[in-house]
């Protein structure tokens, strides 16, 4: 018979000290994870010393507060005065900002209840992949649309001279944010869990009802959150507005005035500047100021979703 | 009277029978409990009662239930059914609105719209539900951010809030303490007066306790209906209902 150790102790403690190789898989998973995680916070910042950096110049020198918000007149390569008012790009931009979301937050919206609550089975698979299919069509196309079929129809149909303005921009930014913005308020939808609405159904709610006093509360972080990143969307589109807004510099009046957008500003002329000019670091500027509009979006988005989150 | 007539009822998902020959009659005020193993059938059959099977395509219902004389299989407006039938679920459900909205929800979805008139309805259940004491002061916020037991309280006076006729409660202490569930069920004594109640429990002693006859539920059967307390003395028509209450399966 063997007499039971006096002191197993030390055994022990040397098997929890024995590093093996699921130890070391998980540290070298960690470490690669958090340089993943580093990297990204690294080319954000990166980027935002680059543009910052190229507008820099404009900053110190020529840069006139006033000016620079409040007039209208973007005139650049003026042989009298050079100009660098935004107000009338930035206007050109939020107005068709504001008619996509018009326009898209309806209908992404009621698609999305209509494939989360309604649709199922080969219905609902067929209208989620036709939706991706349609989030992916590249912005250009958007634009081609918008310059060949919507121009005419626009011009026809209302009579007017042009039919590049802020009324095709702006449905043509519609058209292109809310398949993107379904997709996520679709998924916002479907985490809602099932018993919610099972207790809601046998409380007596109609289908209508459990939707609109019991699915919609509960999904309105992820809604909003679809709305805001709709909104980034037209903040930050270059190629369908530049091509859909007639890209011509006027504080709009009605939606049938062609306007100008940040966005595309800097995209048409970027390539004709001097490197270092006034002009160029101007239009970096207005990439600072792009850059950290959507900075306050995306931050406001994730601080309202915590802070509904926490009750 | 009888609130709710049971005839040669038989329940399948997808063709497969679960439950079949249930054939039993509960009265007016009184506790019925039904007592089973899993997968006897028993939340299948609260379903089939206030037609929650109408969503799922799956489910279906043969034979007759009755209430208040009623065919419910025949009822067009089933919400109207579904707002006088109280349900209590396994798991908790706070729904994430305030504690609030949760007890005012059916009155609302009833036309309700009085705010005098909600307040004393919101504070009647939750008193009702032995809540009240705990979220008097924070009734906006949220519903979902309860303990499990609180939540489940909060369910049961959402349940009380439709001012049910029929209460129907499906293992309603699996997620709740013992204090809490005494608590509760001290609530369904005082409720019985007012209400019909359906107790569906994976505890043979809760059945005890509280109902005044007791169903019977294996395997997919409703073996035996009887008063309580001859279920538990041994005056019993199957066998297989003696071991079950004396605990020598399930
Ligand atoms: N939605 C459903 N689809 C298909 N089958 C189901 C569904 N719900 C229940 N069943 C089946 O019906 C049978 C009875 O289930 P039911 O939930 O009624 O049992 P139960 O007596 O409530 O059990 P437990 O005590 O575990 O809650 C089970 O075999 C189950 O697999
Ligand atoms: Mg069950």
């Amino acid at each position: 018979m063997e007499q039971p150790a006096q002191n197993t102790s030390s055994g022990v403690d040397a098997s929890f000290d024995q590093l093996n190789r699921d130890w070391y898989i998980d540290k070298a998973v960690q470490v690669l994870v958090f340089l993943g995680g580093i990297s990204a916070i690294v080319f954000i910042i990166g980027i935002f010393v680059f543009i910052s950096k190229e507008g820099f110049g404009f900053l110190v020198g020529d840069f006139n507060f006033k000016e620079f918000f409040f007039s209208p007149n973007w005139r650049p390569t003026s042989e009298s005065k050079e100009t660098f008012g935004i107000l009338a790009l930035v206007a050109g931009t939020a107005s068709v900002t504001g008619l996509a979301m018009l326009i898209a937050i309806p209908f992404s919206l009621g698609a999305a209840i209509f494939i989360a609550e309604f649709a199922s089975g080969k219905t609902r698979e067929f209208l989620k992949i036709t939706v991706e299919l349609l989030a992916a069509i590249p912005s250009v196309v958007w634009g081609f649309i918008g310059l060949a079929i919507m121009n005419p129809i626009i011009i026809e149909t209302f009579n007017v001279p042009v039919g590049l303005n802020v009324l095709n921009a702006g449905v043509i930014l519609g058209l292109m944010a809310a398949p993107i913005m379904t997709s996520i308020a679709e998924d916002a939808l479907k985490a809602v869990p099932d018993r919610y609405r099972e207790a809601a159904e046998a409380m007596g709610a109609t289908r209508w009802q459990v939707i609109y006093k019991v699915v919609l509360p509960a999904a309105k972080n992820g809604l909003l959150g679809a709305v805001l990143l709709g909104v980034g969307r037209g903040f930050g589109e270059t190629m369908a507005v530049l091509m859909a807004t007639g890209h011509s510099i006027n504080i709009p009046t009605s939606v049938f005035d062609s306007v100008r957008a940040l966005t595309a500003t800097i995209a048409a002329e970027l390539g004709e500047t001097a490197a270092g000019s006034s002009h160029y670091q101007a239009l970096f500027t207005i990439g600072i100021f792009l850059f950290i509009i959507t900075f306050i979006i995306n931050l406001a988005a994730d601080l309202i979703v915590r802070g509904v989150r926490k009750g | 009277m009888v609130k709710l007539g049971v005839k040669d009822l038989s329940i399948s998902y997808a063709g497969e029978r679960v439950l079949e020959g249930v054939n039993f009659d509960i009265q007016e005020h009184e506790i019925f409990g039904i007592i089973g193993p899993a997968n006897a059938g028993k939340t299948s059959f609260l379903k089939a009662i206030n037609r929650m099977d109408m969503f799922n395509t799956e489910m279906t219902v043969d034979g007759e239930i009755r209430f208040n004389n009623v065919d419910v299989s025949k009822i067009r407006n089933v919400y109207g059914l579904r707002r006088r039938i109280g349900v209590v679920f396994p798991l908790p459900v706070g729904l994430p609105l305030s504690i609030y909205d949760n007890v005012a929800l059916a009155p609302r979805l009833g036309g309700q719209k009085d705010k005098a008139e909600l307040d004393i309805i919101v504070e009647r259940c939750l008193t009702r539900a032995a809540l009240w004491d705990e979220v008097k002061d924070r009734l906006d916020s949220l519903g979902s951010m309860l303990s499990g037991g609180q939540q489940q309280r909060l369910t049961i006076a959402r349940a009380l809030s439709q001012d049910p006729e029929m209460l129907m409660l499906d293992e309603f202490s699996i997620a709740v303490d013992p204090v809490t569930t005494m608590r509760i069920e001290d609530v369904l004594k005082e409720l019985r007066s007012e209400v019909t109640i359906i107790l569906v429990t994976n505890l043979v002693q809760q059945a005890r306790r509280l109902a005044d006859r007791t169903a019977f539920f294996l395997g997919g059967r409703c073996v035996e209906v009887g008063v309580t307390e001859d279920l538990f003395t041994g005056e019993v028509q199957d066998q297989r209902t003696r071991d079950y209450v004396e605990g020598r399966f399930g």
